[in-house]
């Protein structure tokens, strides 16, 4: 990765630029560094936005590039959140446990602080001990570094398995989802270790920055997460170009092919498929903090399947394709379902966008299949190549 | 005499109690050019997938190269990796990459995914690409895509491609069907410049090309080898004429 291949790729230099204005932008007029023209509310929005583009690009490297339509990525950007959100829970209900214990006349023994901290976290699913897996939830580095290993032990253990067995195309898509779903069902349950339904939350309260506004807070994640957007796309931008980016559209397009060629597919395959793994559970590791709360509605399947629809809208097989589904799609969708968007009267039946949001989506995604499959990014190679 | 490059010794294959192959011997040297003729369903096609290791034989070895090493248990990638090139009956190249990148991905590199994520582009490989795309008078399409080549072009891409593999045996898959006269004397051209210096198997149905290609000649039915020899030896066969040319 050098300068070179970067002014090779002067799609890579817009979208850095884009990018770098827009941050700019949005600092100056947030109410921690500018003029308060934008709510804190709407930052962390845009924030989370760009972790899900994040999540998006992951996701048209390894469908759009690759030909793996998994239905199970938003499921590694959940045990991101998760990974992290053990974290943040654990130290912050220290803090208070050992702030409230400060008055007793007997100092409490670690022993003690631990079943506070821990009666304090599962009191909600009737527990008060702590689960095996939070075993490292005490350290930041030791948590982070699951946000990156868990994800991608789990995509390599299942791509491994499944790659290796020869499945593709849609039993492959089925695969993934099932996986999906049965994580989601497991993260349900009370004695999951995770906190069953009501799931990990005041995660927007970082553990040694109380004092910190959150207008600030929101701020410093917004930067992060243009950060990690700005490197992934730099990373799979690399990825894709070159004799990478050729053979991994050389899997997509014929597999079998490429094999006779002398390339071992399923190593491509599992190559792929655990890097984006693993992005993804850095994009979702930067998201719940923002979003503060994180529950198993958040990895069913249904999120994953909305990823697909992003990437499909924005056009597959272009990074910043993704990106403007993502940005397209969620921005519309808050529009619509937050009453922005005014409900429209016929006379016999008024269409109310909260309820029609979803089949409005629905048409726009068979529209793109059928009308325009290079989806939103071709839009932007036709007027590309007309100038 | 040239050495034995793959050994073929009874190797039986069925389908749902078909037999497609039925205790099939054969041999090829290095370097020869051998055609292999049959009627629908003689189970050429199944030879070549057992040999590329697409297919798994129920009986029979399958040797290859000085030491005789099985190929069986091998996957198609590890055996392409020893230097059997493929050629399929259907044009096959990746049609949105251009005629360079398709070469590109062919030629003898180490084939690991860190290897290729990490791969620099040589002086050395730039110039092979050349000199291959010379051989296949693809010169002026190398930077178009695939997919914008003629039907006897992207056949010939195809065979660039196996070339840029450098592979020691080439398993070729009816090469002229659908080809003009004139691209068939081309290819005929190439597959017998690249007979010089390795095996080269070609499958064909064509007669005429078969008599030009001029070689030994295997002729295969109901999965095993019913003659082999000159072309002139095997039509005089009273089996052969009654099996394939008389109908």
């Amino acid at each position: 990765m050098n300068r070179s291949f970067i002014a090779r790729n002067p799609s890579i230099l817009w979208f850095l630029a884009f990018l770098g204005i827009f941050t700019l932008a949005v600092s100056l007029m947030s109410e921690a560094t500018g003029t308060g023209f934008i709510s804190t509310s709407f930052v962390k929005t845009l924030g989370k936005t760009l972790c899900l583009c994040l999540v998006a690009i992951a996701m048209d490297v390894v469908w759009g590039y690759c030909g793996i339509l998994s239905l199970g990525h938003f499921a590694f950007f959940g045990i991101g959140g998760y990974a992290i959100g053990m974290w943040l829970m654990y130290a912050r209900t220290e803090t208070i446990v050992t702030d409230s214990m400060a008055a007793q006349v007997v100092p409490p023994s670690p022993q003690e602080v631990s079943d506070a901290i821990a009666s304090q976290i599962f009191g909600v699913v009737g527990a008060s001990e702590f689960p095996p897996i939070w075993a490292f939830a005490h350290s930041l580095p030791l948590q982070l570094l699951m946000v990156v290993l868990v994800p991608g032990l789990l995509a390599l253990i299942f791509g491994w398995l499944a790659f290796r067995s020869r499945v593709t195309g849609v039993y492959l898509s089925i695969l993934t989802q099932a996986m999906t779903l049965a994580l989601a069902l497991y993260l349900f349950q009370n004695d999951s270790g995770l906190r069953g339904n009501n799931g990990l939350s005041g995660l927007q309260n970082i553990p040694g920055f109380e004092a910190t506004p959150q207008s600030m807070v929101s701020m410093v994640f917004f930067w992060a997460s243009a950060l990690a957007l700005a490197l992934g796309y730099i990373l799979f931008a690399w990825v894709v170009s070159g004799k990478m980016g050729s053979v991994i559209r050389a899997i997509r397009d014929d597999e079998t092919r490429v094999r006779f060629l002398g390339y071992h597919v399923e190593s491509y395959k599992l190559f792929v498929f655990t890097l984006t793994a693993v992005i993804a559970g850095i994009a979702g590791a930067l998201y719940y903090p923002q979003a503060g709360i994180i529950n198993p509605a958040e990895i069913a399947p249904i999120a994953s399947i909305y990823l697909a629809v992003w990437v499909a809208i924005g056009g597959r097989g272009r990074l910043y394709g993704a990106v403007l589904g993502t940005v397209f799609v969620t921005l519309a969708s808050s529009w619509f379902t937050g009453g922005g968007a005014p409900d429209i009267d016929l006379g016999f039946y008024t269409i109310q966008w909260t309820d029609w949001w979803l089949v409005l989506l629905g048409l726009s995604f068979v529209a793109v299949t059928l009308f325009a499959p290079q989806g939103l990014g071709g839009l932007v190679d036709k007027i590309e190549r007309k100038s | 005499m040239s050495k034995t490059l793959l050994e073929l010794s009874g190797v039986s294959v069925s389908f749902d109690g078909f037999k497609a192959i039925n205790s099939l011997s054969f041999q090829i040297g290095e370097p020869e050019l051998r055609a292999i003729i049959g009627p629908n369903g003689a189970g050429k096609t199944t030879f070549m997938d057992i040999i590329t290791g697409k297919t798994k034989p129920d009986e029979g070895h399958v040797l290859w190269g000085d030491k005789g090493i099985s190929l069986l248990g091998m996957s198609e990638s590890a055996i392409a990796r020893e230097g059997i090139g493929r050629k399929f009956q259907k044009p096959t190249v990746f049609e949105a990459q251009t005629v360079r990148e398709n070469l590109a991905m062919a030629l003898k590199n180490p084939r690991g995914p860190f290897d290729v994520l990490f791969y620099k582009k040589t002086k050395q490989g730039a110039e092979r690409i050349e000199e291959i795309a010379e051989q296949t008078g693809l010169t002026d399409s190398l930077p178009r895509p695939a997919g914008e080549l003629s039907h006897g072009q992207k056949q010939w891409l195809e065979i660039g491609m196996l070339l840029a593999q450098e592979p020691r045996l080439l398993l070729v898959d009816e090469p002229a069907a659908g080809m003009t006269p004139a691209e068939r004397e081309k290819t005929t051209e190439m597959l017998v410049e690249a007979a010089k210096t390795r095996a080269v198997v070609v499958v064909e149905h064509d007669m005429e090309f078969v008599r030009r290609l001029n070689c030994k000649v295997t002729v295969l039915n109901e999965g095993s080898v019913l003659a082999e020899g000159s072309i002139d030896h095997v039509t005089s066969n009273p089996q052969v004429i009654e099996v394939y040319l008389g109908r």
